[in-house]
């Protein structure tokens, strides 16, 4: 379990990574965190010449609170915006699902970003991207482009970023107020990957519901947003069965059976996890 | 007068080197070595077609290719078949590298040695190999229909066929006023020590010797299996097991291929060669265990006491069968637990499949026994409608019963007679501890509350101590110090505290005096190893009567230097004295220098002793006919039989009534594992064991798919539960010491683990109202079981 024979980069500007990307074509791969990227080269399973460590580049490890957004820089570590209270504030959703990212250890150097640019289907973090609508910062050759998160996720561990591109920041999106939100996974341990996962958010007015929506952890092919508003729009919150939402929920997922549980399984535990996020949203 | 240290809670002395970042692991040696990486076999089942090592041998910094070919004599011979047995029919071993042909993923088929082991890794992912598959035969059903083989000469796929029996199953079967019948099995699961295996081995060309290092439970057998496939002399050759991040069991199997390979190689080339086993080799080329399918056929009265046993089961011994069949025949006979069935037939076969080979883990066929036996109980409680707990109290061995002979023959070839034990008694404290009278109770209020809660109980005895001997070699040096020494190897246990405790009780010394070293063949050449809970049992007793050797030598001493009798003497803290007369006293320090004639005024010691130096008689030699020089003694201990341990769990589990997700919220232990050297390091291993339990009933299993690939050779994927999955432990104990050796102990080391899958699968059981007959069982499982349940129900309503 050693990683095969790459080149080191340690670059100290954004430029100077971007400029080092370009040169070595598909070759080259951002070293963040390295909580995934590490155990992937030890088990040869990817060999990328080229390693390009950002850890060095200042500037990226901030969490900024707009009034619209919170913005996660590429070397903020799960921890840090975790126990950000600016960012709990804004959007208390992200705290939520990150207590069920892995454990301190590894949120200690793991990165938001970098989970969500290695769209993990099984991450936590991907899936709260789209559900708060999440905007990526991409800088590329030519400078920064903007992609929404519905249209970054392209597939299993694929995103729409290019080679000589990094993923330099993702501007998580606010809800408006009145909204609850709950995050709940069921996990074979605590901190494992999930066999069901769902981040919710109900947001209410004048004691009724007027926004629903989940989205959900390893039980679709690429995090995608649920919107359930239709299904339960204008009840009471306090007086809503959730039951109603049960055939929405299973048209949208698509869960697969893996060793640690059947599809039918991680249907009905998606089921049941979404309607108690949902009710646990509404008392928020 | 010192405090007794015997029954203390000593702190663990070793702790603090240890979790301060001191401790000396297999890797953390020989860092100028030539490291080693191995091409592994990728097939479960295939013939070696060629194999191409031009392009490998191409990567700057490799040493040296090794394929099966180029190893001479002996150590191209297969593996040596450590325990053979007449039931073993068809025994198989391994080759260091495979020859010609491969058995299992994970096989070792090249070796490279190189600079390091990035190089060594690259060049291995550089060799060709053309295969030819063959099918495999993975999974013991495949195994059973013998389809296909594993082994051409092992027919049917049966290496060891075994019948053992006691009384006229067939008569009283027929006679009995109920039956039932029950199928059962168990997964496999592994021994996942932190650190796995690792051989690191220093030729000395000028001395022609070898100096081995193996992350080893047996350094003794390694030694000598090694000396025998180099054909070194003996005396050439030390083992010494450093620090070691855990055994349990895996590394009491020997020799494995890497540590004959290592030190061959380290020969060969002269340069020291070392080899670090990483996670994904641990999974798929150490060993495994558990896996078992049981049928058990029961027959009993009214009262539920069991009248006939009649167990049939096939044990999964993977590939090669090198530790013989000790866990199938501990299965077969320690199912029997604290009960006393009329008659008891079990019939096993030991299967091999083309997976990795099956040795003792933690606990070592029990669980499983164990499984069969409680599973068994609480079917035959739900066919009476009788608690379960008196269903077992009325199917016990009784104290008076003991020693209770079962007339079986047990792992060692002797006997299967349990020496002591009160099961009564354990299980009224059991009882108590978990409130069993009021779980009812319980439950009513949980089921008020939507909530689904079952209470799960499990009974076990283990036969612990297993001989043949171990010994023990106490050394005073002259400023006191008390070294102990003794053969088997430490892999966390604490021996470093129970041993000095029992020394420094036994020889009147304090504590801080004694330090004991632990497989180091320099130091302890007899030994045979730390498995079969035996540690505390076998060294404990060992070190005691070398170190009552050693204090009689020391009166001896200092009764002629004190001119009084040595039974007028006493020791206490390092110090001898006249009973009654403390100021006539003399140190142990200067009793060792006193020891010895040749007698230099090095120290303060040699210089105090010299006022005793005295007269002398000119007509006698410096060293009397039956002394020896030095304060130093050494015995053994060999004992008759094994000593039997025993205890009895019980577990609450609350089900989720829609995800069928399993949480434990409380788990009993009743331990009684005789007179307790340290209640604290006792504690430690009934947690350590109930933890490793608990990953085997709902987390744990390896995942072949049909191919023979083990899908979760990772900890990503192979789940050992954390802290986070393990119930805190409550423990209480029962002390019903052993007649069978001086101090009165009983093994302590497996105990934890045994019963932990039958107690959840009783609570389990309890909690959903339906049998669970498979373990381990996951919350997916869980779930299609209830949907079985209840459309089986559903069909059974409908019918007309």
């Amino acid at each position: 379990m050693k990683p095969g024979p790459f080149v080191y980069h340690r670059p100290l500007s954004v430029q100077e990574a971007l400029s080092v990307l370009t040169d070595v074509g598909h070759e080259g791969k951002i070293l963040a965190g390295g909580q995934s990227l590490i155990p992937i080269l030890n088990m040869r399973l990817a060999s990328p010449s080229h390693l390009v460590d950002i850890n060095r580049v200042p500037g990226l490890d901030e969490v900024t609170v707009s009034s619209e957004a919170v913005r996660v820089g590429a070397l903020v570590r799960h921890r840090q915006l975790e126990r950000d209270t600016g960012a709990y504030a804004a959007n208390p959703l992200l705290r939520q699902a990150l207590h069920c990212v892995a454990h301190p250890a590894i949120r200690n150097r793991g990165t938001t970003v970098g989970s969500i640019a290695h769209a993990d289907a099984a991450g936590e973090m991907p899936s709260v991207a789209v559900l708060t609508e999440a905007v990526m910062e991409i800088r590329g050759p030519s400078g920064v482009r903007e992609v929404a998160a519905d249209d970054f996720f392209e597939g299993a561990l694929e995103t729409c970023l290019d080679h000589d591109e990094i993923l330099e920041a993702v501007r998580f999106g606010r809800f408006p107020e009145g909204t609850g939100t709950a995050f709940l996974e069921s996990a074979r341990r605590h901190g494992d990957y999930a066999l069901a996962g769902v981040a919710a958010a109900v947001t209410v007015t004048d004691g009724t519901i007027v926004s629903a929506r989940a989205s959900f952890v390893s039980v679709t092919e690429v995090p995608t947003r649920l919107d359930l508003t239709e299904a339960v729009a204008g009840q009471e919150p306090g007086a809503v069965d959730w039951s109603v939402i049960d055939d929405l929920v299973q048209e949208h997922i698509s869960p697969e059976a893996d060793i640690h549980a059947t599809a039918d399984y991680r249907r009905v535990l998606a089921g049941e996890l979404t309607r108690r996020a949902l009710a646990q949203a509404v008392t928020r | 007068m010192s405090t007794r240290q015997f029954g203390a809670p000593v702190q663990r002395r070793e702790d603090p080197r240890l979790v301060t970042g001191n401790g000396r692991y297999l890797d953390d040696l020989g860092h100028t070595a030539y490291e080693c990486a191995f091409l592994r076999s990728p097939h479960a089942h295939a013939r070696i077609v060629d194999i191409d090592i031009a392009d490998a041998f191409e990567v700057d910094g490799v040493v040296a290719i090794y394929l099966h070919e180029d190893l001479p004599g002996a150590v191209g011979e297969p593996l040596p078949l450590l325990i053979p047995h007449p039931a073993l029919i068809a025994p198989r071993t391994g080759y260091c590298l495979a020859k010609d042909e491969v058995n299992h993923v994970g096989e070792a088929v090249v070796m490279v040695v190189a600079r390091d082991r990035y190089v060594a890794e690259d060049a291995v992912a550089r060799i060709q190999v053309e295969w030819s598959p063959l099918p495999a035969v993975v999974g013991l059903e495949r195994a059973r229909e013998a389809a296909h083989l594993v082994h051409e000469e092992a027919a049917g796929n049966i290496s060891a066929h075994l019948l053992q029996s006691v009384g006229d199953v067939d008569a009283a079967l027929a006679s009995a006023p109920h039956r039932l019948t029950l199928d059962l099995s168990i997964e496999r699961s592994a021994c996942m020590p932190m650190e796995g295996k690792g051989v690191y081995a220093r030729w000395d060309a000028q001395d022609e010797k070898l100096r081995i290092y193996s992350s080893t439970q047996t350094s003794t057998g390694v030694r000598a299996a090694v000396a025998a496939k180099l054909g070194l002399p003996l005396a050439k050759v030390e083992c010494i097991a450093p620090d070691i991040g855990g055994g349990f069991g895996a590394k009491i199997m020997h020799p494995w291929p890497e540590e004959v390979l290592i030190p061959w190689a380290a020969r060969l080339l002269g340069h020291d060669v070392k080899w670090t086993e990483d996670r994904r080799e641990h999974f798929i080329s150490s060993s495994h265990e558990r896996g078992q399918l049981q049928q058990v056929e029961v027959g009993f009265d009214d009262e539920g006491r069991i009248l006939a046993l009649d167990v049939k089961f096939w044990h999964d011994n993977g590939s090669y069968t090198p530790y013989g069949i000790i866990v199938p025949i501990i299965t077969s006979t320690q199912l029997l637990g604290p009960y006393k069935p009329r008659s008891y037939r079990v019939e096993f076969w030991s299967m091999y499949t083309n997976t990795v080979l099956v040795t003792p883990y933690r606990g070592a066929g029990r669980p499983q026994g164990c499984f069969a036996m409680e599973r068994t109980m609480d079917a035959i409680a739900a066919q009476l409608g009788i608690d379960r707990a008196e269903v077992r109290s009325r199917n016990f061995i009784l104290p008076q019963e003991m020693p209770y002979d079962h007339g079986l023959m047990f792992q060692d070839g002797r006997p299967l007679k349990y020496d002591s034990g009160d099961f009564p008694a354990s299980l009224a404290k059991l009882k108590a501890l978990v409130g069993w009278d009021d779980f009812a109770a319980y439950r009513e209020q949980a089921a008020a509350e939507g909530r689904r809660v079952g209470l799960g109980i499990g009974c076990y005895v283990e036969g612990t101590g297993v001989g043949p001997y171990e010994g023990g070699h106490i050394q005073v040096e002259t400023n006191g110090r008390v070294n102990v020494a003794t053969g088997l190897t430490t892999q966390g246990q604490g021996h470093q505290t129970i041993l000095a405790q029992i020394v420094a009780d036994e020889l009147g010394v304090p504590l801080d005096d004694v330090h004991v070293t632990t497989g180091d063949t320099r130091r302890m050449a007899y030994a045979v190893g730390t498995f079969a809970s035996r540690g505390a049992v076998m060294s404990g007793n060992a070190v005691a009567l070398a170190a009552r050797v050693v204090r009689a030598k020391a009166l001896r001493i200092a009764a002629e230097a004190l001119e009084v009798s040595a039974d007028d003497l006493d020791i206490a803290d390092g110090i001898i004295s006249v009973k009654g007369a403390p100021d006539t006293r003399i140190a142990l320090s200067t009793v060792a220098v006193l020891s010895n004639p040749l007698r230099y005024a090095f120290d303060e010691s040699a210089k105090a002793a010299t006022q005793f130096a005295g007269t002398f008689d000119p007509d006698k030699p410096p060293i009397a006919d039956d002394e020896e020089p030095g304060l130093e003694g050494q015995d053994f201990y060999s004992p008759t039989q094994a000593t039997f341990a025993n205890g009895m769990h019980a577990a609450i589990v609350e089900t989720d009534p829609v995800t069928a997700e399993i949480t434990i919220l409380r788990y009993c232990v009743i331990h009684d594992c005789g007179m307790m050297v340290n209640p604290m390091i006792v504690e430690g291993q009934v947690h350590g064991g109930v933890a490793q339990g608990v990953g085997g009933a709902l987390y744990e299993r390896m995942f072949y798919d049909e191919s023979g690939q083990l899908m979760n050779a990772s900890f990503m994927d192979f789940l050992i539960p954390y802290a986070s999955e393990v119930p805190h432990v409550e423990t209480d104990h029962l002390e019903t010491p052993s007649p069978l050796n001086p101090l009165g102990i009983k093994g302590a080391g497996e105990a934890g683990t045994i019963p932990v899958t039958a107690v959840i699968a009783s609570a389990i059981e309890d909690a959903e109202g339906f049998p669970i007959r498979s373990m381990p069982i996951n919350p997916s499982e869980l779930w299609a079981l209830r949907r079985e349940h209840s459309q089986a129900s559903a069909t059974k309503e409908s019918a007309p």
